[in-house]
């Protein structure tokens, strides 16, 4: 009895592991073979590297997607040059200065941060920053890269901090005892010894937070304005992979090149999140054989 | 407890029988489609399901595109739609044994606007369509200050959107549009960019007192160069055909409807329905539209005046 219990108990597990991996190849699947038919009418040269994407046009469709790709790093990388120091500066006080219940109290309130629901995150943007930072920069209208870029950056701290702290409280005391043998103070531990140490850890707590941003949604497509042209700067409106996808593929007619295209649409950002979480497994896995 | 829930489902299923008996015929339709149409349609399926009891008519939006597309796929029996079907919706909706039909049931004008104090006070249609195609990038083109045109659109889910290239721009939009996620998201942009304009529905921006919505301007428009410009908020110029920037509101059904179906699309024709379009911001069906109604629903104007 109690090895059936055990070998079924083994298999259910099996399964729902398995079931996970079917997922995700179904999904890519999905995505590839949908959208490997828009080049049937659309050359990869046309797709890749045009920027004017416009499928539901008054004349010709056109169907690049570079200004799209591009809106989609802009943002990213923006947010990533905000949250990136804040991250970084929260993990180190949490794991190296705050002090018993104050930072039980204080990583709690982080991780709430993540709870917040993308599409609040995203009204705030339209009432709250975009207006202030039209304000601030004197700009015609909020609604640019810069303000998905902040918003992004908050909704990427949670996993910035919880990831980057893990790494820097798992460098060994002995590498602070021996510095603070050497004479230096806290602060000069801490930069010169610990984060060091932690690089790995920490470089991988930013790239798991951009994937978080890179594939964000809902706030994108309501506070950035969604122009489809290249954008020049963070002061434009830009329109991202996933902001496009989601406001046209409710619409479009099935089985059409439009229809396709979103599909590859998908793939692509597929591919760039997936190759963005393989990086940090790869950087994060060195770090553990390290440490 | 077992007593209990049997009791319970046995009341529930008595209910449904009473229910069932007091209106024996209850038809139900579905409405879905334009989310600038929901409102008054909302209005008008309230005002006829008081007077008719065997209707139960549940509307939905959704965007004019996701109406069309349950029309395909005989999801629903009536769809709102802000712009007219595409061929290539036509051809798929007949591959499906569905033949849409159209009838009009309300006008819409699309205002305007822009900061109320930019100094610009009317623009031609072709301006309005040349400033979209990016061609007038400068608000000097057209007598104003000197600044650049900050664009304000919808997404281009949405009729209004397609409505507005297909008949104003003749073209493509500039690509540094402003893709919006609605109207009020456009008149909040007008407020504070003092070098924007967007396009609005008519019955968003004026109070039920007639009066222009506080914090923006709504510019009059003329139907070409040496023509007057005249304000949408006048029903006057809308009726008369002065005022260029206005679509029609088409219900498309499946063939010819009949039945409960047909009864409530003939309300919303009627003085009665009319007024609810009128109250709600909207404009009554013009002339042109009248004759297509009379050939789709199969009834004549001159005397259907009763209902």
């Amino acid at each position: 009895m109690r090895h059936l219990i055990d070998l079924l108990a083994r298999r259910v597990f099996f399964l729902s592991a398995a079931l996970s991996v079917l997922i995700l190849l179904g999904i890519f699947g999905m995505l590839f073979f949908n959208g490997i038919r828009t080049f049937a009418e659309v050359s990869p040269g046309q797709f890749f590297f045009n920027s004017h994407w416009n499928p539901s046009a008054y004349g010709e469709p056109s169907y690049g997607i570079l200004a799209m790709i591009v809106s989609t790093f802009l943002v990213t990388l923006g947010a990533m040059c905000i949250a990136v120091p804040l991250g970084i500066g929260a993990a180190a006080y949490l794991s190296e200065v705050a002090s018993g219940n104050f930072r039980l109290y204080l990583k709690s309130a982080i991780e709430l941060l993540a709870a917040i629901p993308s599409v609040a995150v995203g009204f705030i943007g339209i009432v709250l920053t975009g207006p202030l930072l039209a304000r601030i920069f004197g700009l015609n209208n909020g609604l640019t890269a810069l303000n998905g870029a902040v918003l992004l950056a908050i909704m990427s701290l949670p996993t910035i901090i919880t990831i980057a702290e893990d790494a820097i409280r798992s460098v060994p005391d002995h590498f602070k005892e021996g510095s603070y043998a050497l004479g230096a103070n806290k602060w000069t531990t801490l930069l010169r010894v610990t984060l060091p140490a932690a690089t790995s850890g920490i470089i991988a707590a930013v790239i798991l937070g951009m994937g978080r941003a890179i594939g964000e949604t809902m706030t994108v497509l309501m506070a950035t304005g969604n122009a489809t042209a290249m954008p020049n700067g963070f002061f434009d409106p830009v329109r991202t992979m996933t902001a496009t996808i989601a406001i046209e593929l409710g619409e479009v007619p099935y089985n059409t090149t439009h229809y396709y295209s979103l599909f590859a649409v998908g793939a692509v950002l597929f591919i760039i999140s997936l190759g963005i979480n393989l990086l940090a497994e790869y950087i994060a896995a060195r770090y553990r054989y390290k440490s | 407890m077992k007593h209990i829930l049997f009791l319970l489902a046995a009341m529930t299923i008595l209910c449904y029988a009473s229910c069932d008996r007091a209106h024996p015929n209850v038809e139900n339709v579905i409405i879905k489609g334009s989310d600038t149409e929901v409102n008054l349609a909302l209005a008008l399926a309230e005002h006829y399901m008081e007077k008719d009891e065997d209707i139960s008519i549940a509307v939905t939006g959704g965007g004019s595109g996701a109406g069309i597309a349950a029309l395909i796929n005989g999801k629903t029996g009536l769809a709102n739609s802000s712009r007219s079907m595409r061929t290539e919706e036509i051809r798929l909706a007949n591959t499906r044994n569905v033949q849409p039909m159209a009838s009009v049931f309300a006008m819409d004008g699309l205002a305007i606007i822009v900061h109320p104090d930019l100094p610009v006070s009317a623009l031609t249609v072709q301006q309005v369509g040349a400033i979209y195609r990016g061609e007038i990038e400068n608000w000097r083109g057209v007598g104003g200050p000197d600044m650049p045109i900050s664009l304000y659109g919808r997404q281009s889910n949405s009729g209004t959107f397609v409505y507005f290239r297909d008949s104003v721009l003749r073209g493509e939009y500039a690509r540094n549009l402003k893709q919006m996620n609605g109207t009020a998201q456009m008149v909040e942009g007008m407020k504070t960019d003092r070098a924007g304009i967007a396009y609005v529905g008519v019955g968003y921006v004026v109070q039920k007192d007639g009066q222009t919505m506080p914090g923006i301007k709504i510019l009059p428009i003329s139907a070409g160069e040496g023509l007057p410009a005249v304000a949408p908020t006048d029903l006057a110029n809308i009726i008369d055909g002065s005022y260029p920037i206005v679509r029609p509101l088409f219900q498309y059904t499946n063939g010819r409807p009949n039945g409960k179906l047909r009864d409530f699309m003939l309300f919303c024709l009627s003085e009665v329905g009319q007024q609810i379009v009128t109250e709600s911001g909207y404009y009554p069906v013009s002339k042109r539209y009248q004759a297509q109604n009379e050939q789709v629903l199969n009834f004549s104007y001159a005397d259907a005046t009763s209902y």
